[in-house]
């Protein structure tokens, strides 16, 4: 069965389709990777199935449950988690604030256990820190987690974006432009960083990119959309000798 | 170390209590009625502050609440024959003459009539943001107004009400005030604090992190709501006279302005602005009477205060952007520290003359 599958989705804006007809299949484990020019709809797409926009037509389902146009934290619930193009940290919080927010969801003392600091809203508070100083080890912020999330440098804060999505404890990770201002050091290290994160949480991970050297290097399978329709997909050679998505970068030569 | 804290902070409180027994027995009534206000004003803030400062949420709805609060508690707490008295006009309403409670019941009341009403209001308003929460808050605290001065039976209208037994006094005010400050500070150090700040910085961010925006969002409205439902009833038992003109909006914006001089989203903050600026409404009256300087007499002018307040409030803003602590708080660790500091410096100021 597919971890996660998205049937036919059509996004509409008035009278722009952002999206036509996009169909996507996760299987647990596999990195895929979505690619496609400025503006084709991608971010789109990811709004799509993580509830941020409800599609005009489509279906998503996550395990055989039909999840389309529930609301975001509903569907981070569910166990899909998301970074965002532009870094949304919270950025006046503490490094390890940040990534306890991320704990927030599973939490089962009521408001009024928690002020009272009732023996199980203690113990729950304390399984909470522990994890999270626990991830940030594994992500190497432990040695920063007591600084302002917004005073990191920028693969820094990349890196706890995702730190703070993995606290959700997602089956499925998507990420937008995670190299995005990177350095090709630094996208690099993020290369080895998503196959880390994929092997030691049980991840599949669906990432939007625009660096090929990230995409090509980590993913299985790649989509391509431009302007909002899915033009080619399959393995990085296929994509790399595809006519249509070389078209779609480069553009159309034609007689003068 | 927690424990430590803990003794101190029980040490605070003590000492707090003591001075209160002092005042109580021992300054005259206005000073008590001032220190009471503060009291008062130290919650009110505080329930401004736990929207505004700590969720992010634009909140203009604290005179409302506390017309709710002042006026459950004042119906609760009037004996039947000082209500009879009251409603000269038209009869009250049968059911709320013969009710009647003891002080305690009354705030708790008071609080969750409140909290209820603010649940109500908050469920379609709170999917706004910004200006818009603002107004539509704002309009919110103009209708209740409006409601109770034409609910004849049950407020007596514009007429208000009189004689509400002076229950609030030092003890009350400054025990439900320490009660908030703690109750806010676990809160606010809570995964529900963190839930509410994470909101604050950023909403998207937080639906996406699995935090359910309306529940939370509601959660801190129904109990801010609650803390301004029990200050308006700890305000309506201490001034013993009611009615529905004394919850304006101007009410809201002096409590707005002590948030804002406190520092969005400081505990501590609000305690000190609501203290300061409480004392300081009262003390700044010397201005506006005729001052004689000997060679040049200044007429008084009534409103000075406020003029001298706004001008504190421009510097504040153009100086000091995040009011007197921002987001910090006075913890006893940075008390500490500042004290050492200061020490260290007498020390070597001490020092330098002998090595020089």
């Amino acid at each position: 069965m597919n971890l996660l599958e998205v049937k036919n989705i059509t996004i509409k804006f008035g009278g722009l389709t952002a999206v036509q007809d996009f169909n996507l299949n996760l299987q647990q484990g596999q990195i895929v990777g979505l690619i496609g020019p400025n503006g084709a709809g991608k971010t789109t797409a990811f709004n799509a199935i993580t509830g941020i926009h409800k599609p005009t037509q489509g279906k998503v389902i996550l395990e055989g449950r039909d999840i389309t146009g529930l609301m975001p934290d509903k569907i981070t619930k569910l166990g899909i988690a998301r970074t965002f193009q532009n870094i949304r940290l919270f950025s006046n919080l503490s490094v390890l604030q940040n990534v306890l927010v991320g704990h927030h969801l599973r939490i089962k003392s009521s408001p009024l256990a928690a002020t009272l600091h009732l023996p199980q809203y203690i113990k729950e508070e304390k399984q909470m820190i522990e994890e999270t100083k626990e991830l940030l080890k594994s992500v190497k912020l432990d040695d920063v987690q007591d600084e302002k999330a917004g005073s990191l440098p920028y693969g820094k804060q990349r890196r706890l974006e995702i730190a703070r999505a993995l606290a959700t404890k997602p089956k499925i990770l998507l990420l937008d432009e995670p190299a995005a201002g990177m350095n090709p050091q630094e996208s690099q290290e993020l290369k080895e960083f998503i196959m880390h994160i994929r092997d030691e949480f049980n991840l599949t991970i669906f990432m939007i990119e625009h660096h090929m050297a990230v995409v090509m290097g980590v993913c299985e399978h790649i989509l391509v959309l431009d302007h909002g329709i899915t033009i080619a997909q399959g393995t990085p050679e296929q994509i790399q000798n595809d006519q249509k998505v070389i078209e779609a970068y480069l553009g159309v030569e034609t007689d003068a | 170390m927690r424990q430590n804290k803990t003794l101190k902070i029980i040490g605070v409180i003590l000492l707090l209590g003591l001075f209160i027994y002092y005042a109580q027995n021992n300054l005259d009534s206005y000073k008590i009625r001032i220190l009471n206000l503060c009291a008062i004003n130290i919650i009110l803030t505080l329930s401004l502050n736990l929207t505004n400062g700590f969720c992010g949420m634009f909140s203009l709805g604290t005179a409302g609440f506390m017309a709710i609060g002042a006026y459950t508690s004042a119906i609760l707490t009037m004996p039947p024959e000082v209500k009879q008295m009251n409603f000269f006009m038209s009869p009250m309403n049968q059911h709320l003459m013969n009710l009647n409670a003891p002080f305690i019941v009354a705030l708790i009341m008071a609080g969750l009539l409140a909290a209820l009403v603010g649940f109500l209001i908050g469920a379609p308003v709170l999917k706004l943001k910004g200006d818009y929460l603002a107004i539509a808050t704002l309009g919110f605290g103009e209708i209740i107004g409006v409601v109770f001065t034409n609910t004849q039976t049950i407020t007596n209208g514009a007429l208000g009400l009189k004689g509400i037994p002076q229950y609030t006094n030092l003890y009350w005010g400054f025990s439900l005030a320490v009660l908030t400050i703690l109750s806010l500070m676990t809160l606010l150090n809570s995964s529900y604090g963190r839930a509410f700040k994470a909101i604050r910085e950023d909403e998207t961010a937080a639906q996406a992190m699995g935090i359910n925006l309306f529940y939370h969002k509601s959660l801190a409205f129904a109990i801010s709501a609650f803390l301004a439902g029990v200050g308006g009833a700890l305000m309506a038992n201490l001034l013993s006279t009611i009615d529905p003109t004394m919850f304006k909006f101007t009410y809201t914006y002096q409590i707005l302005l002590m948030v804002v001089l406190g520092g969005m989203g400081s505990i501590t903050g609000s305690i000190m602005s609501a203290t300061i600026m409480t004392i300081m409404m009262e003390a700044l009256r010397a201005v506006e009477s005729t001052i004689d300087l000997g060679f040049v007499t200044i007429p008084g002018i009534p409103g000075m205060r406020m003029v001298i307040f706004s001008i504190i409030l421009i510097a504040v803003v153009l100086f000091l952007k995040n009011g007197i602590m921002g987001e910090n708080e006075l913890t006893f660790e940075t008390l500490e520290k500042a004290i050492q500091r200061f020490q260290s410096k007498k020390g070597r100021e001490n020092h330098e003359p002998t090595r020089g």
